[in-house]
């Protein structure tokens, strides 16, 4: 079976555009109104979401995300309130791929074969645990090859070649690239070096390449998008929900401008 | 696999540690792990780390014989060994006069750590401003509050102090935020993490600084008391004091080792910080190890009446020592934790960290039991000047 995450990004290619993956928390503020959000996403223009499954602790992530993580927490949100979330959306939506990002402590609260199986099942099409090298994987990976689901992994810009290719090798759907030393929502993308980096990374790996962390706006996008095959946007979105103001119509606005900086 | 031997080459105990981070740190800590190799077997450094022990910290500690309060619990003799005769106060300045040297050797500039009782955190700044080098402490804000002597004595050391208030505020949250900073400033920063957690090689490394606590008391006993102890003792937040006194001992199976959680307002209530006794295996802080937690995978708030020990994991490799048996975790409450630190304090002389004060507290509870000719060591990991206004404030005295 092919995934949903490879024809996305090779029905992208044939566009000759780059692909918008938006992250939002799951359940921040509240599960109805992600649902809501991930909708507006997609008909302005998102292809892929990346749902944040709340924690605790979220080690990587910059205070607009950790704070979308404690609201989305203080609602209950959970990764089994993630799953009906999902299935709630797959009832309109079978189509767009959804990717669960989070932290291995929530993930191994199901366990790697409950989870696998619970994936599968609802439509789910990519996970990326931030807290999760290779090295540290054997379980989700086995389990994740028995249900077709993609592993996105991380390389960041201290990773070796001899360590990206390693990486590569064990990944599927898209390389996720992280634009800056730092956390998510860090200011100090610098385009050149990334540019650079991804550069070399293309010569290692077939995998569509996305670039995230540091891409905030229209400005930042653009200037690292012809390297990749997909940008990343969350922090600038979990924000707006922060805010609290016109939440749907802000973050519909931000899809938009997005996409149409990758068109 | 031999204890010895541990960690395995992926950082494991069993099947607890290794290296469970975001990718960027990855390649720092491996070369951490090769640079700590290399350190730790270069006679320079050897000389330096023992010269330091010796003239800067003050080693060895004493290994003291509590004469009155043996003859008072009436069962086993009970020595004392005294890390909070150290410089600074407590135990964790043998890591951080270690971990420093290692930071110089590879060329780092700025140096990072995070505090809860805030012990590590003097102790970091200490060494830091020994070396001339920059030096931020991370520290929850309601440990800002209770440790509010030990944040003063961080900064007149020359060292910042960064309030950290997300999550509960307390010694986890300032890890995480610390993990952030090293993550944002990879290239120039040493993070000197101060108990035996987080990812590897970081358990190792605390271990191995920590642990002439133990092998000073292999040899003091052999004068003081004549033979091997029968039991140590050593309270366990992260479990560096426990670590250090314990990893010596490991080998030696006729000797028993317990270390002492923080029961809290009692492991009935939930409201604790004790995951070896009533906590599952998960992940958190680069580690695989024992976590208070919830069924959905939270990390749960702990309770403690002592900062030091507020904390929701546990170093892997004492999580490894429960699933073998060859090391047992009790659990001493608030309540039984201040009744032991005044015991100590009217009966000896000698005021504990309330940290220390739930090993002792367990001693109190187990020496009576045990017949005259047998001997305990307990760990006086810090001294307790730094809680006194804590204990003040339970006691509802102003100072």
């Amino acid at each position: 079976m092919t995934s949903k995450i490879k024809e996305t990004f090779s029905e992208i290619k044939k566009e000759k555009r780059k692909a918008l993956i938006t992250y939002i928390v799951s359940g921040d503020p509240n599960p109805n109104t992600t649902l809501e959000i991930m909708n507006s996403m997609v008909q302005e223009g998102a292809d892929i979401i990346e749902l944040g499954i709340p924690f605790s602790d979220p080690m990587a992530e910059g205070v607009s995300i950790q704070k979308g993580h404690e609201r989305a927490l203080e609602n209950g949100a959970s990764l089994e309130s993630s799953f009906k979330l999902l299935e709630n959306f797959r009832k309109d939506n079978k189509i767009t791929p959804i990717v669960f990002m989070g932290y291995m402590n929530t993930f191994e609260s199901l366990g790697a074969e409950l989870f696998m199986k619970k994936a599968a099942s609802t439509g789910l099409d990519g996970i990326l645990i931030v807290d999760m090298p290779p090295e540290e994987s054997t379980d989700f990976s086995r389990e994740a090859n028995k249900f077709d689901i993609d592993i996105i992994r991380l390389i960041a810009p201290t990773t070796s070649a001899k360590r990206a290719k390693e990486i590569c090798s064990q990944c599927s759907g898209y390389v996720y690239y992280i634009s800056v030393k730092g956390i998510t929502g860090a200011g100090n993308l610098n385009a050149k070096e990334v540019i650079g980096k991804v550069g070399v990374l293309r010569t290692l790996t077939d995998l569509p390449i996305a670039i995230g962390f540091g891409i905030k706006d229209a400005e930042s996008a653009s200037s690292v998008m012809n390297v990749a095959d997909g940008i990343v946007a969350g922090s600038v979105f979990v924000d707006l929900i922060g805010r609290n103001e016109n939440v749907i119509k802000n973050v519909a606005l931000k899809t938009r401008e997005l996409s149409e900086v990758l068109n | 696999m031999s204890e010895e031997l541990m960690p395995d080459k992926n950082g494991r105990f069993g099947i607890y540690g290794g290296r469970y981070v975001a990718e960027t740190l990855v390649p720092a800590l491996e070369e951490l792990s090769e640079q700590y190799e290399i350190i730790k077997k270069d006679k320079k450094f050897l000389k330096e780390f023992k010269d330091d022990l010796a003239h800067y910290v003050g080693r060895p500690s004493p290994l003291y014989f509590a004469k009155r309060w043996t003859e008072i619990l009436g069962g086993a003799k009970i020595f004392l060994k005294r890390e909070d005769l150290n410089h600074t106060g407590a135990h964790k300045i043998n890591n951080t006069v270690g971990q420093i040297l290692l930071a110089k050797h590879m060329g780092k500039k700025r140096i990072i750590a995070e505090t809860g009782a805030g012990q590590h955190g003097v102790a970091t700044a200490s060494v830091a401003a020994r070396h001339g080098l920059e030096c931020i402490v991370y520290m929850g804000e309601e440990d800002i509050k209770r440790q509010s002597l030990n944040v003063f004595r961080i900064k007149l050391l020359g060292a910042k102090v960064v309030g950290v208030s997300s999550g509960t505020s307390t010694l986890k949250d300032a890890m995480n935020e610390a993990m952030r900073d090293w993550v944002t400033n990879v290239d120039d920063t040493y993070y000197i993490i101060g108990s035996v957690a987080g990812p590897h090689p970081y358990p190792q490394i605390v271990r191995d600084f920590n642990a002439v606590v133990g092998q000073e008391v292999l040899e003091q006993s052999e004068s003081v008391i004549g033979r091997d102890p029968d039991l140590l003792v050593a309270c366990v937040g992260g479990g560096s004091n426990a670590m250090g006194l314990f990893y010596p001992f490991i080998e030696k199976k006729n000797v028993r080792l317990v270390g002492v959680e923080a029961g809290g307002l009692g492991l009935s209530t939930g409201k604790h910080a004790a995951p070896l006794n009533d906590g599952r295996e998960g992940v958190l802080h680069g580690m695989r190890t024992y976590l208070m937690q919830d069924k959905a995978g939270q990390v749960m708030e702990t309770h403690s009446v002592s900062a030091g020990l507020d904390y929701p994991g546990v170093g892997p490799e004492h999580a490894w020592l429960k699933d073998i048996g060859r090391a047992e975790y009790e659990a001493a409450d608030d309540k039984e934790a201040l009744d032991a630190f005044k015991e100590l304090t009217r009966v000896e002389g000698i005021m504990p960290a309330l940290e220390t004060a739930h090993g002792i507290a367990y001693v109190k509870r187990i020496a009576p039991s045990m017949t005259k000719d047998q001997s305990i060591v307990v760990n006086v990991s810090g001294r307790g000047d730094k809680d006194i206004n804590t204990v003040a404030s339970i006691e509802g005295i102003e100072l």
